[in-house]
């Protein structure tokens, strides 16, 4: 052990735990266990990127099929649960997670700028005199405090857009998603704003992938050389998927043209729908 | 022929704790190429000495790089640039001649500033005292050979039990976190047989006590890069995950393991 010169100050906790909650609520007040929480919540969230990019691949399919796919989640559990009971319990399950996420993130974040001497708000990084020179840390690990936060932004922006149609106003069709994304995209800032936020998710996805294995003790010699390969394709896949949508209608490849129903008439998608 | 090197050199000086500190700028002319970055400081401080200034104080002891005792974050890396090195054993050919260098101490909030360049690592010494031992009663001395070990988990304890304790994977940290130092310290214990008894409880205490002065990992990595006995990631891994079996255990089997 370094024996150095003794101060007392250098003993002195910096943190300390009022209370302990029962178990298993403890775990969540250590930082280890936050980590976890952290990991298992962005295992969901990614789990939810990933299917809601492939369920919106039905968009190339054209208006109908996108439409029969709004409805089958609206739908989900078949006769078993009353209508959008189970897509209900999922939102609800997916809103829970991204609060349990940002929370932990948040808190341990806080934890390590008080740990840090000179350290600044943000990147809780603390401050040398000289030019620090990472070696191992990323441009993705560094930047989690930020693209985390550009994607809860996002987040909202893209909830007030596609599904509460709060400014495309008279455009906004319920029920025929297609159109909707299509005249949405169309406007080039806001398809803008969807490769920005597309990057950064994937930003934030490529240094979690890897990074969650660590946190929940997922590790073994003979397969951690895998961990950086299987984030840079879920970070990657990821991106080519979620950067098509806007990509190909500021395009022009997916447009309002040629469709079989008339923009807004849902009978008609329902009618088509039915054929399948 | 042994090359000399002129060098600028940009030191903390900060007079006790409560000093904000300054950088200081030094000239170190004529230094022969086969010092250590400590006997270049010492050339320093013979002529602070001689010209009746008060010489930079920083950490020392061994000298070859097996106590832990020397710090110094060196052009922002810890025990400077070179791979695997501590401070006491970074020779002075790796600069080149002209070159400046800004020298600080290791930084962290549990790692106060004594003086100049020695900092407080005390806090290591709460979460050894937390678990960093096998205290069970192991009757009287036995056969050698009587604990059968796997090579592997011995060899894999071996590179645990290299941390020397220097803290400059903390320094390195963006986060100013410890999780290389005390995963390194569990696994000594944790991965042979000797130690199982304890484990779960080990593992409990020390990471508690971690916490209470550390910040939290955000898997950088930058600890492993910068630390001098290549302590791996890998340790982290495993305390993660002997963490919450422990939380676990503890609630099940009441102590057991
Ligand atoms: C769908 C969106 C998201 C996905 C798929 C996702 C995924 C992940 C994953 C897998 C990790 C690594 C966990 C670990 O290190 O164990 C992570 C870390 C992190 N996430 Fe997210 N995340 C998302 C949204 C967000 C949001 C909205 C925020 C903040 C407002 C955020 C902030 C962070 C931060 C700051 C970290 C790193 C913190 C640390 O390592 O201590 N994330 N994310
Ligand atoms: S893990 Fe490495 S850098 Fe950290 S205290 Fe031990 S020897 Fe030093
Ligand atoms: S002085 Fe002992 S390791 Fe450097």
């Amino acid at each position: 052990m370094a024996a150095t010169a003794t101060n007392p100050q250098g003993s002195t906790p910096i943190f300390r735990r009022k209370w302990q909650l029962p178990f298993p609520l403890n775990i969540y007040q250590s930082s280890i266990g936050r980590k976890w929480v952290m990991a298992l919540t962005g295992i969901g969230l990614l789990g939810f990127v990933i299917v809601h990019m492939i369920g919106n691949f039905h968009i190339y399919e054209g208006p109908v099929q996108l439409h029969e796919y709004a409805e089958t989640l609206r739908g989900l559990g078949g006769g078993l649960f009353p209508r959008t009971f189970l897509l209900w319990l999922l939102r609800i399950g997916l809103a829970g997670m991204f609060l349990l996420h940002i929370h932990s993130a948040y808190s341990l974040k806080e934890r390590s700028r008080k740990a840090s001497d000179k350290a600044d708000f943000v990147s809780g990084e603390k401050k040398y005199g000289s030019k620090r020179d990472y070696v191992a840390a990323n441009y993705a690990s560094r930047t989690m405090r930020w693209t985390g936060p550009i994607v809860l932004l996002y987040l909202l922006f893209h909830l007030a857009d596609l599904t509460w149609g709060w400014w495309l106003g008279d455009e906004y069709v319920l029920g025929d998603p297609y159109h909707n994304i299509v005249a949405s995209l169309s406007s080039l800032p806001v398809a803008i704003i969807y490769v920005v936020a597309n990057v950064a998710l994937a930003i934030h996805i490529f240094h979690g992938t890897w990074s969650l294995f660590q946190s929940l003790g997922i590790n073994n010699p003979k397969y951690n050389e895998l961990r950086r390969s299987l984030a840079k394709g879920v970070a990657g896949i990821i991106l080519v998927g979620n950067l098509s949508f806007p990509v190909l209608v500021t395009a022009g490849l997916v447009d309002d043209d040629n469709r079989k129903c008339e923009v807004g008439d849902v009978a008609c998608l329902e009618h088509e729908a039915e054929k399948h | 022929m042994t090359q000399e090197l002129n060098l600028t050199l940009q030191v903390w000086r900060q007079d006790g704790s409560s000093d904000p500190g300054h950088f200081e700028t030094y000239a170190a002319n004529g230094i022969s190429e086969d010092m250590s970055f400590l006997e270049m400081l010492d050339i320093i401080n013979e002529q602070l000495i001689e010209d009746e200034q008060v010489p930079i104080e920083f950490d020392h002891d061994c000298r070859e790089g097996i106590c832990g005792t020397c710090s110094l974050m060196i052009n922002g890396q810890a025990h400077g640039h070179e791979k695997a090195t501590t401070t006491c054993q970074l020779h002075m050919r790796k600069f080149k001649d002209g070159d400046t260098i800004v020298v600080e101490p290791f930084r962290a909030r549990a790692f106060p500033v004594v003086r100049d360049l020695v900092v407080d690592r005390s806090s290591f010494d709460r979460i050894i005292e937390a678990g960093g031992y096998i205290s069970i009663n192991t009757g009287a001395a036995s056969d050698a050979n009587l604990t059968p070990v796997p090579k592997e988990a011995a060899d894999t304890s071996f590179d645990a039990a290299a941390c020397i304790g220097c803290g400059a994977c903390v320094a390195a940290c963006p986060n100013s976190a410890a999780q290389l130092f005390t995963s390194a310290k569990l696994a000594h214990l944790n991965l042979i047989p000797q130690g199982q008894s304890q484990r779960f409880e080990r593992t409990e205490t020390m990471v508690d006590t971690m916490e209470t002065f550390f910040g939290s990992c955000t898997n950088h990595g930058e600890c492993h890069e910068a630390c001098p006995k290549e302590i791996s990631l890998d340790f982290i891994a495993f305390m993660n995950r002997d963490y919450v079996k422990a939380k676990v255990k503890n609630r099940k089997l009441a102590g057991q393991t």
